[in-house]
């Protein structure tokens, strides 16, 4: 970990979510919900089923805007309604179901919808090129750039998506549970990736439900409970059974209770 | 592209951060080895390519092969000059509807109308320049573009109404073959003039020897060149490439087999002005498919339609296009099957057209599940069935062994397509 990186709080915030509410029909799916991520930080959103944490991925997203409150990015408020919107702020966000072509090659899918063409004819080779370099500098290792992702691993096929992501320079990259239904080596793979991702000083927001992978990886850790903020915690400095009791609502006690009032000071 | 991510200036930390920065020319190399693109063993990457279900074109020339043996031992006449040469003229009308065929089949959809659009688009031209006296260029040319918009009411009612293609294209079965009997009115049958620019299309031969081993002299040529240039471009941007022994093998490969054909095609007639037209459209099309961000639209739609459409791209625009490709391709083979026998008829279009047009796409090696084909594989598949029907009829034998035989090929090309595809899925879930 770096010590010193999260508790650099000088600037503003890369992104600062303030008073987040969104409802659907009779559900109360967000209610006041307050979450900062900051350049070169890694912050685990964590919560039981159904306590809307994709929910909140997809405001940010702007797939499904929030009802109320205020979106900040650098300090400043901003309207995200739309997902290109989004992207065009430099959100990246990575899905659970990757949205990869099967059929294409690694070097299609990661410039598929922005290729590089002259005169309208594919540049295979600068495409190729990019790829290389881009998976060089994040240290992925693939079989072949020009295979069809259908062959490879589900973590390998992961890191495509991932990159993919990176390819538009994006600042803050939203990860919807990246590790789920992965082995022990492909876990570690996309853990080591999301580290590159710190390392190059973005701001990553990473939902999942795998306590051990967001302690390895998480800097902070944001708790969501019934679609409210229920606790942020330095990961350095807190227990697993506090996290778990957080998430659970089992001891709403000081403990949680000095913690969340450590984030909001 | 201009917003591609680039690596920043950083002091790498940490043991990751030094194997990041310890990746050498070595490693790259094997980072993107094998594949289309690798200096390995030709044997291993066919073994894999066979394990991970990526045949190509591998089994329908196997299958050719087969079936041209098979039938040059039942009877000398069939590797005649003579029988290739109108070989080579008759895979032209279905050659051209199966093309369209491959393009649909890449979505994974299906186009049940091209036999019906094929015959409407001869009728259109035979009654336009013969029964109301239009000179042919302007009667073919509405012919051709008939169908285009055909294609794009069909494409309209799929990506915009929701329709399924296969209901879609079924009604269009029945009511374009409709129309074409009304267009032909009572007498059913117009008769084509017998020196016209349409008969003309398939009845023509560049008699000169030159014509057919220049285009296989020029066609050699340029792959040659496409694929120097390539190798240099990668070598200067650092990008795994070919070894020039695979090019030089490759291109060889191509010399004997377009030289072969053109001494075969110059003895007969010389090379069909047929056969030329349609060699350029499959490269054309080819080219389009596999070259153009357009054709990376029709690939990634074929691999999956959300994936697509999360990265902007406009999903109906190209199911329509490619409806629209489908259909003006039906009607440009309509019009060299109209050719071939210089006539437009009640039953133009009809018969098993429609299921040899589909039957040469997938046999040649295009997935009916989509994302995966290359126009030559209407080339090839339609080389397959018209070779059967060929040599059957030389033998005299009864065109229901013909279905058979067909059927049991076409068959046998769809198992090879579903066992490859569950191939590709084993090895993919690793």
């Amino acid at each position: 970990m770096e010590p010193g990186a999260p508790l650099r709080r000088p600037t503003a915030p890369l992104l600062a979510l303030r008073g987040i509410f969104k409802r659907f029909g009779a559900v109360q799916a967000l209610a006041d919900v307050d979450l900062e991520v900051r350049a070169g930080q890694v912050v685990a959103l964590v919560g039981d089923n159904g306590a809307g944490k994709s929910t909140l991925i997809k405001v940010i997203a702007g797939v499904d805007p929030a009802d109320e409150g205020v979106v900040e990015w650098d300090g400043h408020p901003v309207q995200v309604t739309r997902p290109h919107e989004a992207q065009n702020l430099g959100i990246a966000t990575v899905y659970q179901d990757l949205a990869l072509c099967d059929n294409l090659d690694v070097v299609g899918n990661l410039f598929l919808g922005r290729e590089i063409h002259r005169f309208g004819v594919l540049d295979e080779v600068e495409m190729e090129r990019l790829t290389l370099d881009l998976l060089d500098t994040l240290a992925i290792r693939l079989p072949d750039v020009r295979l069809p992702v259908a062959s490879l691993s589900g973590g390998q096929r992961q890191t495509v998506a991932i990159s993919r992501s990176l390819l538009g320079a994006p600042r803050l990259v939203l990860l919807d549970e990246p590790t789920a239904a992965l082995g022990i080596e492909q876990t570690a793979q996309v853990l080591d990736l999301v580290e590159q991702l710190r390392e190059r000083g973005l701001g990553v927001l990473l939902i999942s439900h795998n306590m051990g992978d967001v302690k390895a990886v998480a800097d902070w850790i944001a708790v969501l409970r019934l679609g409210r903020n229920n606790g942020f915690f330095d990961v350095t400095t807190t227990s697993h059974e506090q996290i778990i009791s957080s998430i659970t609502g089992a001891t709403d006690n000081a403990v949680t209770r000095r913690a969340s009032h450590g984030w909001e000071a | 592209m201009s917003r591609t991510w680039m690596p920043r200036k950083q002091p790498r930390t940490g043991a990751r951060g030094a194997g990041a920065g310890a990746v050498t020319d070595a490693d790259r190399r094997q980072l993107a080895s094998g594949g289309g693109a690798g200096g390995q063993n030709p044997l291993e990457i066919l073994k894999r390519r066979f394990h991970s279900g990526e045949l190509g074109s591998v089994p329908v020339v196997l299958g050719l092969l087969v079936v041209w043996i098979i039938f040059e031992s039942l009877n000398d006449n069939f590797l005649s000059p003579r029988n290739l040469s109108n070989l080579s003229v008759d895979i032209v009308g279905p050659g051209m509807i199966s093309i369209g065929v491959v393009f649909v089949l890449l979505l994974g959809e299906i186009d049940l109308s091209v036999g019906s659009v094929s015959g409407l688009a001869a009728a259109v031209f035979a009654v336009l320049s013969v029964n109301h006296g239009m000179p042919e260029a302007p009667a073919l040319l509405l012919a051709v573009l008939g169908g285009t918009l055909i294609g794009a009411v069909q494409g309209f009612f799929l990506a915009k109404v929701g329709v399924p293609a296969f209901v879609v294209t079924l009604a269009g079965l029945l009511g374009w073959n409709g129309l074409m009997l009304y267009l032909l009115g009572a007498s059913g049958t117009v008769n084509l003039d017998e020196n016209g620019l349409v008969a003309g299309l398939t009845s023509h031969y560049f008699t000169n020897v030159a014509a057919a081993y220049g285009l296989a002299a020029l066609g050699t040529a340029a792959f040659l060149l496409a694929s120097y240039r390539d190798v240099r471009r990668r070598r200067a941007a650092g990008v795994p490439a070919r070894p020039m022994s695979e090019i030089v093998l490759r291109t060889a490969v191509l010399a004997v087999i377009s030289l072969a054909a053109a001494w075969v095609l110059n003895q007969f007639l010389g090379l069909p002005l047929a056969l030329l037209i349609f060699l350029v459209m499959l490269v054309g099309l080819d080219q389009v498919l596999h070259r153009t961000p357009y054709g990376r639209m029709i690939f990634a739609l074929g691999g999956s339609v959300e994936a697509a459409r999360r990265t902007g791209l406009h999903v109906s625009l190209v199911r329509i296009s490619v409806f629209m490709i489908s259909g003006t391709m039906a009607a440009i083979g309509g019009l060299f099957l109209a050719s071939r026998v210089t006539s437009a008829s009640q039953t133009s279009g009809s018969g098993n057209l429609l299921m040899d047009a589909i039957a040469a796409a997938v046999i040649g090696g295009t997935s009916l599940f989509g994302g995966r084909g290359r126009t030559w594989s209407a080339l090839l598949g339609v080389l397959v069935i018209q070779s059967i029907a060929s040599g059957v009829a030389l033998m005299g034998i009864q065109t229901a062994v013909q279905f058979m035989i067909t059927g049991g090929v076409l068959l046998i090309a769809v198992v090879i397509d579903s066992l490859s595809r569950r191939a590709q899925r084993a090895h993919g879930r690793v």
